[in-house]
């Protein structure tokens, strides 16, 4: 395994060069060669301040989001986000969702999905420069190890020398930090699936499940390992979305590029040396020193690239040293690249078919969400038949059958119900609570499924054969009505 | 191993293996591969050590944790026997209007009663009360010894034909096989019996035979069955006006059984079962759709169930 020579260049006065090579480039990596480590180095400007906001604001809502509370009432839960998988219910402020109301999930990932093609065809990977936690949490990792270790050539400098107090210091400071952010990390998932004050009094008291600490535990580990030590190799072999996205980006698509027409021929460049006949870019590897992904940008889009623009900060801030316009990397399309080699202006199309198409599916699946969510019912009706005995003669030659309801009242209140059939000449009900019309009037408890077992008699000389059958339930209150369907048996002679 | 040869090609380290000029690459084995590998070796060796892992001659090594799944299973049993006592305990001790006020204790009765009827009734019975020739459908409203919870409960007590001394015990005669009746005769009890019942709209019964059994009905029958067929359940006679017959419903079988009259076994399930789980069974029998009201409410304790007299006479005439 060859290691090139690392020196550092930039102490030398007006030269702005740097020693870094793209260690993750497809060339570079060779199958059964041990990950060579990245050391991205600090970048400063728009974009960087654009991320530490981003990684601010993301890393709030994942921690803050399960503490938030919102009142549904006495003895209710009161977290605005939980998923209880005890009482199988989905909290989310305003909404309580059921397990059978799993579909609003489903339509939110699907706006989810939709959410990422519109931003890919956009804006490129945008969600894996800014959003993704595999982006904020090695961000966050690297944060800390620069804070600890130094920037890139104190880190560099440090893992070439040999074992000290000092070095040993840094090291396990650097690991404790991690272990404790990564700790912190699944603690905070835990409180999604149960109430957070008093899990985490549980959790420090040791009066937690051990399923809490398994998790925990769990993403303790893989956030340590995934953030701290593999880092661009999830993205490089791990995720799909590199491969996926592929799909996503047309020639229009806005994505961190390297204007080769306008930097090439590349070259070094002295003070004073005229630019006519070369081009702007003075090779000083900036752009693959502050890569977390360990490539060069200048090779082209290539799939480790995370679109994370850190690259653009560093060579706007040589080419504003060396003088010449800024965004020789830029967010930019291949039809831009294509334009400029035959000369042409510029020419951006944000909106196209592709993102109109997928603002269009946006807006219907959202649309149909919301109006799935102001007409829901919180009341419903399901109905099993018993099957054995499939009927049930009886002594004046009647014929019964039995049934089994489940009532399901989704709203926080107790609801009292009448339940009445239709739809079999002479069928009545046999039930505890008959009221002069010979309905069964029933409570169906609060925010629960009430089961009630109902016997439906029809007359002597029912003919032989199945009979369509239908159950309604109705809230006397507000006359909200529940309708199933069902089916009465009647057998022939004994 | 410096003088392991190198495949040119690859620059990787060959086995030394070869075969038709084919040699074998020494390729590493991926770290993480390899990684997971030693852990599972570690893990194995520390089960060895905690859990019970190697047959020795009849038996095996404990591991020092102590683990074993039949003592959980025997600590999962006690502790859920012991969790349900209490439920058990009230309901053996409540009474009809007690259970029925009782969200909860109807519950436990309904899941409990289920489960020992799964167990022990279904067999004859059917599920969900089905029934079978012989075996009297429990879903319906016909009670040969009475349907109010308590009656029931007594069934499921002492039994029927059980040899439990305070059995409910009834024994029709087998008219035909015992020669009680000429073949001619059980013919028109037949008949007479297909005339009082609700069958006689699809039997057509005939009715000169039907007046002639009338005659034998009052003489051999009407002690137990009632002069009009209508039953006595304090002698276990079936009414025989419905169209519900407990050996089925056809000519031949309604002749069948005043030829050899057949009755079955119940077991008497007083010692099987605690107070609870009968009161569990009986509400769940009970609930099947057929129950009828009580009668005489259930006494608080179970114990104070007195037999009723009436009942254990199988030869005796009644009391009352």
């Amino acid at each position: 395994m060859t290691k090139t020579t690392l020196i550092d260049t930039t102490a030398r006065a007006g030269d702005l060069a740097i020693d870094a090579r793209a260690v993750n480039s497809k060339e570079a990596r060779a199958l059964y060669q041990k990950r060579e480590q990245i050391y991205p180095k600090l970048a400063q400007g728009f974009f960087r301040n654009l991320k530490w906001a981003a990684m601010v604001v993301l890393l709030g809502i994942y921690y803050i989001t399960p503490w938030l509370r919102w009142d549904r009432g006495e003895g209710r839960v009161d977290q605005a986000v939980l998923v209880d998988f005890e009482g199988r219910r989905f909290y989310f402020f305003f909404l309580e969702l059921w397990p059978q109301e799993v579909y609003y999930i489903t339509g939110l990932l699907i706006l989810a999905s939709f959410a990422i093609f519109l931003s890919s065809a956009l804006f490129g990977r945008v969600w894996c420069g800014y959003a993704c936690p595999q982006t904020v949490w090695t961000d966050l990792y690297i944060y800390v190890e620069r804070a600890i270790e130094g920037d890139r050539n104190a880190r560099m400098r440090l893992d070439k020398a040999p074992m000290s107090l000092s070095k040993a210091g840094k090291k396990v400071s650097k690991h404790l930090i991690w272990i404790l952010i990564a700790a912190a990390t699944g603690g905070a998932w835990v409180f999604y699936f149960g109430d957070a004050p008093t899990l985490f009094r549980n959790i420090f008291t040791g009066q937690a499940d051990p399923t809490v600490y398994l998790f925990i535990g769990i993403l303790t580990f893989t956030t340590y390992a995934l953030a701290g030590t593999m880092r661009e190799q999830v993205c490089t072999y791990m995720c799909p979305w590199p491969r996926i996205q592929a799909a996503m980006i047309d020639k229009d698509a806005l994505s961190v590029t390297y204007r080769a027409d306008r930097g090439e021929p590349r070259g070094a460049h002295k003070k004073g040396d005229t630019w006519e006949g070369r081009g702007d870019c003075i090779d000083c590897r900036q752009c693959v020193a502050v890569c977390p992904q360990g490539i060069d940008i200048r090779d082209g889009d290539q799939l480790e690239c995370i679109n994370c623009a850190l690259c653009i900060d560093a060579c706007d801030e040589v080419m504003e040293k060396v003088g010449r316009p800024k965004g020789l990397i830029a967010y930019d399309s291949y039809a831009n690249l294509e334009r400029r080699q035959q000369g042409k202006g510029a020419r951006y199309k944000l909106i196209r078919p592709r993102t109109i198409l997928y603002g269009a599916l946006m807006t219907i699946v959202a649309a149909l969400m919301i109006y799935g969510l102001a007409t829901r019912h919180t009341l419903s009706l399901n109905v099993i038949r018993d099957r054995s005995p499939p009927f049930v003669r009886l002594a004046d030659g009647s014929i019964r059958n039995d049934y089994a309801l489940k009532l399901i009242n989704m709203t926080d209140q107790p609801r009292r119900v009448q339940i009445s059939v239709a739809g079999l000449d002479g069928a009545r009900l046999l039930a505890p609570a008959l009221n002069a019309e010979g309905n069964v009037v029933v409570d169906a408890n609060a925010d629960a499924v009430t089961n009630v077992r109902i016997h439906v008699v029809a007359p002597p000389g029912v003919s032989t054969g199945s009979h369509d059958l239908s159950f309604t339930i109705r809230d006397s209150a507000t006359g909200e009505v529940a309708t199933s369907e069902s089916a009465f048996l009647a057998g022939g002679a004994p | 191993m410096a003088d392991r040869e190198r495949d040119a090609v690859s620059g990787t380290e060959t086995t030394g293996h070869e075969w038709d000029g084919v040699k074998e690459l020494d390729t590493p084995l991926p770290r993480w591969w390899l990684y997971i590998f030693y852990a599972c070796i570690l893990a194995a060796i520390i089960y060895w050590v905690l859990m019970p892992a190697w047959p020795i001659g009849n038996g095996y090594t404990k591991g020092v944790l102590g683990f074993s799944d039949r003592n959980n299973v025997a600590a999962d049993v006690s502790n859920l026997r012991s969790a349900r006592a209490p439920m058990y305990e009230r309901l053996a001790a409540a009474s009809t209007a007690e259970i029925a006020a009782d969200p909860a204790l109807q519950e436990f009765a309904r899941a409990a009663g289920e489960s020992v009827f799964g167990d022990y009734c279904r067999t004859c019975h059917g599920a969900g009360g089905a029934g079978a020739p012989g075996y009297p459908v429990l879903a319906d409203d016909v009670w040969i010894w009475g349907g109010s919870l308590a009656d029931i409960e007594h069934t499921l007590r002492v039994g029927i034909r059980s040899g439990h001394p305070e059995a409910r015990n009834s024994m029709m005669p087998a008219f035909g096989r015992d020669g009680l009746l000429t073949p001619q005769q059980v013919g028109d009890v037949t008949e007479h019996v297909i005339s009082i019942s609700a069958a006689r709209t699809r039997l057509d019964p005939n009715g000169a035979s039907a007046a002639r059994g009338a005659t034998i009905y009052q003489e051999q029958c009407a002690a137990c069955h009632g002069p009009s067929g209508a039953g006595d359940r304090t002698l276990g006679a079936p009414s025989l006006n419905d169209d519900l017959w407990l050996y089925g419903g056809s000519r031949t079988e309604i002749r069948r059984q005043i030829e050899l009259g057949r009755g079955g076994v119940m077991p008497a399930w007083e010692s099987r079962f605690d107070a609870g789980t009968l009161r569990a069974l009986a509400y769940y029998v009970h609930e099947m759709g057929g129950g009828e009201p009580d009668a005489i409410p259930v006494p608080a304790t179970t114990e104070t169930i007195a037999p009723e007299p009436a009942q254990n006479g199988q030869a005796t005439a009644p009391l009352n």
